[in-house]
């Protein structure tokens, strides 16, 4: 189907080679979010880098696209190294991206003017390229006159006027509504199909494990923290593919097992690798709320579940997306209140009595699992337990925790352990004084 | 694809001149000759303005309202430069930050008062022409409007989302162009906003900046601020009447052809049309839209941007460069250097100072400095008293508040000056203390900025929060506490920093105020260093703006910025 079909004996359009990206943090400690990461780009192929948020995965986009350095390890494009931004390769962006202050015409012409392409071949590409991803008639509008798909129409066809070689494509659907994404994701395929496209491969970032089966030739699965290739699926489907083709479904289940499925060697303890030895309070913390939580265990609870589910059925029953889901199975995990393995979530014994209980008696079960299984958790009752105000500044904590992770991290797993501290009632949390303390209301 | 199609709309304005092109064209002109005139005053002698005395008949006041308009254009036209420059260099260089921002701080705190002591240096650089008077009134208004416009620009360049900066690298887009396609139209809405309020800033300080006398040296430019210090010389009451009709006049003119076009056009920039905020509109805008002018300007400047670009070949990837710039001994260095500088600059000052000083003299300035700090705060406190009521009311009134806006504007615009008739009169009359009701006239151009600020907060409160409130019976007092206060605090304090800032630069002239041979002077650091530069003791000025501008970035630091933090985090929902 495709315009050039995946051909292993094509010499590699791009070569990544061992990149590894680490930030250092002010502490002089590395924090790792790219693990020596291979991956080579065929011409004709869609290759999809599929993963959580967190994953490294666009921060790989932007060392391909030479935006961002390796801390190690090479890309190379055309044989050639890259050390800055080529013109060969273009880039849709998530959030669009586009210059307001632009209309549709000059927003294509962008790249163009940039190359130092002359006014007449520049405009007469810009109108092929704005013809071709249907946005005929729109050239004279301005961004903010446009509904999201139009507005991603435009960043597709942006990239598109300046014929690259590679299309990288960092979560393009995100921003847009379901049926839109949909519209536009086929739209993308026919023209890929029908080789209208001025491209020779695609490199796709998303989280979207429907996307990532329904577009690509190669998905690479990447794990979180630190973000490393941990499989590789070839997908064999011929295009149109549909959702409801038993070999489609299929695949998805294929790759919600390997994203749950446990690192070699590690205990079955926690849902994340405690890496750090010592108080323990180190864990990395992804915000859910408690009401996703509650929600999440009642629904893999009640019937047709009955206490185990598969993740993609109440994926799909109840409208989380793999950042939504993956977060709440995996805080749930943490909590002893349910097992997570083989792309399925099975209730604990705790976890079904915390479906069966009333309000009072699900936050005092989740008040003691809290404090038992989460390290953090601990550590903060007990610093108020000792001090005689029974209040501790907020700043103490997010010290310690940076000690372990980045800034934004720590902020998040201090976020996190107070919206979960608050709802079990453990502590309470004074914004106004940015402490801790203990004196609930109740 | 029908590639005839798009010049169709340009066909029709090149070729069939309408009523707009025409009227553009006329304005155009006028706007020549008019630039022309008022540049010959350049250079001529110094000896010729002398000899011919600023003239109170109201007829001059056209070319002096001329000149004084042409000033503060060019000022404007340096603050601009100064802004891409400055603001350019402190956003893209973490070395040259760390030193930029703070003095731009410290710049910004500094009285306009204070930089006309630079005079001699613009006099000799030109001798016996007035050109370098010219340049220093200029000069003195710039310092009245660059430092909050470079301090708005560097905000929003920093604030550039990151993938339209991602975007901008991976289409390659060179330094010139990403700095005219991006930057300047991002930073462009929050520019044009601190334009006006410098342009108000300008006029506030319009005798300062024209009628400038240090020590011996005394210079008398033709322009609104020499016609206004003249009339308040001779206590001529009519001329303070057509010096305020001047006033208007331009500021209207400066308003209708220049900001509205200009705001209406920021709207163009932004990306989402703010829910309830109806854009902007500007006939002078339409008429620069109309007429084929505003797309020849387009198409000049896109062709000036592709000038300096050579084709290049795809394929290529650019160098990334700077790795070697980035070594940590190279900070250490410029860390160094800037230490030895200030310390240099410390010595220097010290030693300037205390040649002339003793340091209980210091003491004694310090003390100063407190009387004006009580002033300010108790102003800014009865202004907050006044003005978030009938703000929030205004607010909540679509309609006032479009008629109530530019009439603040105006009034911000006001100089203090022209209130010394009524002021000085009655407190002589009724035989009232200096020290309490000079003050007032401290706030006279700054108050503005708390009631625009918290009028924006009240219209920005959600529909749905009032209906709220309305359902479950909040009203009186607590409809103020619960609902009306907490939404327009953060907006409240924006415009009270800028008040309180403001403040402190006006005490030069709020705390002397003459009408003709009468004087009122208050205690005061604003007194004390009006006086000093006006008797041309370089040494005790520069004590006085030293402390002044410690005063200023003290209170910033410890009140304000914690304040803002806390406004910030607590009040605004996202």
């Amino acid at each position: 189907m495709n315009a050039v079909a995946p051909a292993l004996n094509l010499a590699p359009l791009l070569d990544v080679q061992g990149v590894c990206k680490s930030f250092r943090k002010p502490d002089g400690d590395e924090l790792v979010v790219l693990e020596n990461v291979n991956l080579t780009l065929r011409p004709g192929e869609i290759v999809g880098l599929l993963g959580r948020s967190g994953s490294g995965k666009s921060t790989l986009l932007r060392v391909i696209a030479g935006l961002d350095e390796p801390s190690s390890g090479v890309v190379n494009y055309l044989g050639q190294s890259v050390s800055g931004p080529a013109s060969g390769i273009a880039m849709v962006f998530q959030s669009f991206a586009l210059f307001p202050w632009l209309t549709v015409l000059e927003n294509v012409q962008l790249g163009l003017e940039a190359l130092g392409v002359p006014e007449a071949e520049m405009r007469k590409r810009s109108l092929q390229a704005i013809d071709l991803i249907g946005l005929d008639g729109f050239e004279s509008a301005y961004p903010r006159e446009l509904s999201g798909g139009m507005r991603q129409r435009v960043g597709f066809a942006r990239a598109l006027v300046v014929h690259p070689n590679i299309l990288l494509m960092d979560e393009p659907f995100s921003a847009l509504d379901v049926l839109t994404a949909e519209t536009l994701r086929t739209d993308f395929l026919d023209l890929w199909g029908e080789g209208q496209l001025p491209i020779k491969s695609v490199l796709l970032v998303t989280h979207n494990i429907e996307e990532a089966v329904q577009m690509c030739d190669r998905m690479l699965i990447f794990s979180t923290h630190p973000g490393r290739v941990i499989s590789e699926i070839p997908v064999d489907l011929p295009q149109p593919r549909h959702a409801h083709d038993p070999r489609f479904r299929a695949l998805i289940d294929r790759v919600y097992v390997e994203m749950t499925a446990r690192p070699r060697g590690e205990p079955r303890t926690g849902a994340r690798t405690e890496r750090f030895a010592g108080t323990g309070i180190g864990t990395q913390l992804t915000h859910v709320s408690s009401n996703v939580l509650t929600g999440l265990l009642e629904a893999v609870h009640e019937a047709p579940y009955n206490g185990r589910a598969d993740l993609p059925a109440i994926a799909e029953e109840q409208h989380l997306e793999v950042d939504d889901l993956f977060p709440a199975a995996e805080a749930l995990q943490m909590l002893r209140f349910a097992e997570v393995e083989g792309g399925d979530i099975r209730l604990t014994e705790p976890g079904q009595e915390f479906a069966r209980s009333e309000t009072d008696e699900r936050k005092r079960l989740f008040a003691r699992h809290l404090i038992t299984y989460v390290p953090l958790a601990a550590h903060i009752r007990r610093v108020l337990d000792e001090r005689a105000s029974h209040s501790a500044p907020r700043s103490r904590f997010i010290d310690e925790l940076e000690d372990y992770m980045a800034e934004d991290a720590a902020e998040e797993t201090l976020r996190t352990i107070i919206s979960w501290g608050r709802y079990a009632e453990c502590f309470a949390y004074d914004d106004n004084r940015q402490a801790f303390t203990l004196e609930n209301p109740a | 694809m029908r590639l005839d199609r798009l010049p169709i709309s340009v066909l029709r304005t090149r070729y069939v001149p309408g009523g707009w092109d025409l009227l553009a064209f006329v304005l155009v002109f006028c706007l020549f000759v008019y630039m022309a005139q008022a540049a010959r005053g350049l250079v001529g002698s110094l000896a010729h303005l002398e000899a011919t005395p600023i003239s109170l008949a109201p007829a001059a006041l056209v070319g002096y309202a001329a000149r004084t308009a042409l000033r503060m254009l060019i000022a404007m036209l340096a603050s601009l430069v100064f802004t891409f420059s400055y603001a350019t260099l402190a956003a893209k260089s973490r070395r040259a930050e760390v030193i930029l921002i703070p003095l731009l701080d410290f710049l910004q705190s500094v009285p306009i008062l204070s930089f006309s002591l630079t005079i001699l240096f613009f006099l000799q650089l030109t001798p016996g022409r007035v050109a370098g008077a010219e340049m220093a009134a200029i000069f003195l208004i710039f310092t009245s409007q660059a430092w909050n416009m470079a301090f708005s620009f560097y905000h929003s360049l920093r604030s550039i989302p990151d993938e339209m900066v991602e975007a901008a690298r991976n289409f390659q887009l060179g330094p010139w162009m990403r700095f005219w396609r991006l930057e300047v139209p991002f930073g462009m809405p929050a520019l044009i906003w601190n334009m006006m309020m410098s342009m108000s800033g300008g006029w506030f300080f319009v005798t300062v900046s024209e009628a400038i006398s240090v020590g011996n040296t005394t210079v008398t430019l033709p322009g609104v601020g020499s016609y206004i210090a003249l009339a308040i010389a001779q206590k001529n009451l009519a001329a303070i009447g057509w010096a305020i009709a001047a006033m208007f006049v331009v500021i209207l003119l400066f308003d209708q052809l220049l900001f509205r076009p200009l705001t209406a056009s920021a709207d163009w920039f932004r990306l989402e049309q703010e829910a309830g905020q109806t854009p902007s509109s500007s006939w002078a805008l339409t008429m620069m839209r109309r007429s084929a002018l505003l797309g020849w300007v387009g198409n000049a400047f896109g062709a000036m941007l592709r000038l300096g670009v050579k084709p290049r070949p795809s394929d290529t990837p650019l160098a990334r460069d700077e790795s070697r710039w980035r070594a940590r001994w190279i900070d250490y260095a410029w860390y160094g250097l800037l230490l030895l500088i200030g310390a240099g600059a410390l010595f220097k000052t010290m030693g300037f100072v205390l040649r002339e000083v003793r340091p209980g003299e210091i003491v004694h300035v310090i003390g100063l400095g407190f009387i004006t700090l009580l002033r300010v705060a108790i102003l800014i406190a009865l202004a907050s008293i006044i003005w978030v009521p009938i703000g929030v009311w205004v607010g909540l009134r679509p309609r006032v508040a479009s008629i109530v806006q530019p009439v603040a504007q105006f009034l911000a615009a006001f100089p203090a000056n022209l209130l010394f008739p009524i002021v000085v009169s009655a407190v002589v009359m009724l035989k009232l203390t200096p020290d309490i009701w000079l003050s007032p006239l401290m706030i006279l151009g700054t108050q503005w900025y708390i009631l625009f600020n918290v009028i924006v907060g009240a219209s920005a409160i959600a529909p749905e929060l009032r209906y709220a409130g309305q359902n479950f019976g909040v009203h009186g007092w607590l409809w103020w506490k619960r609902l009306a206060l907490p939404a327009v605090f953060p907006f409240y304090v924006t415009g009270a920093i800028t008040a309180s800032g403001g403040s402190w630069n006006a005490s030069i002239v709020a705390e002397v105020a003459n009408w003709g041979d009468q004087r009122l002077v208050a205690h005061g650091l604003g007194a004390y260093i009006a006086e000093a530069t006006e008797a041309g003791d370089f040494q005790r000025s520069v004590l006085g703006t030293i402390v002044l501008s410690l005063f200023v970035v003290i209170i910033n630091r410890v009140f304000w910025r914690p304040l803002y933090a806390r406004a910030e985090r607590k009040f605004r929902i996202s």
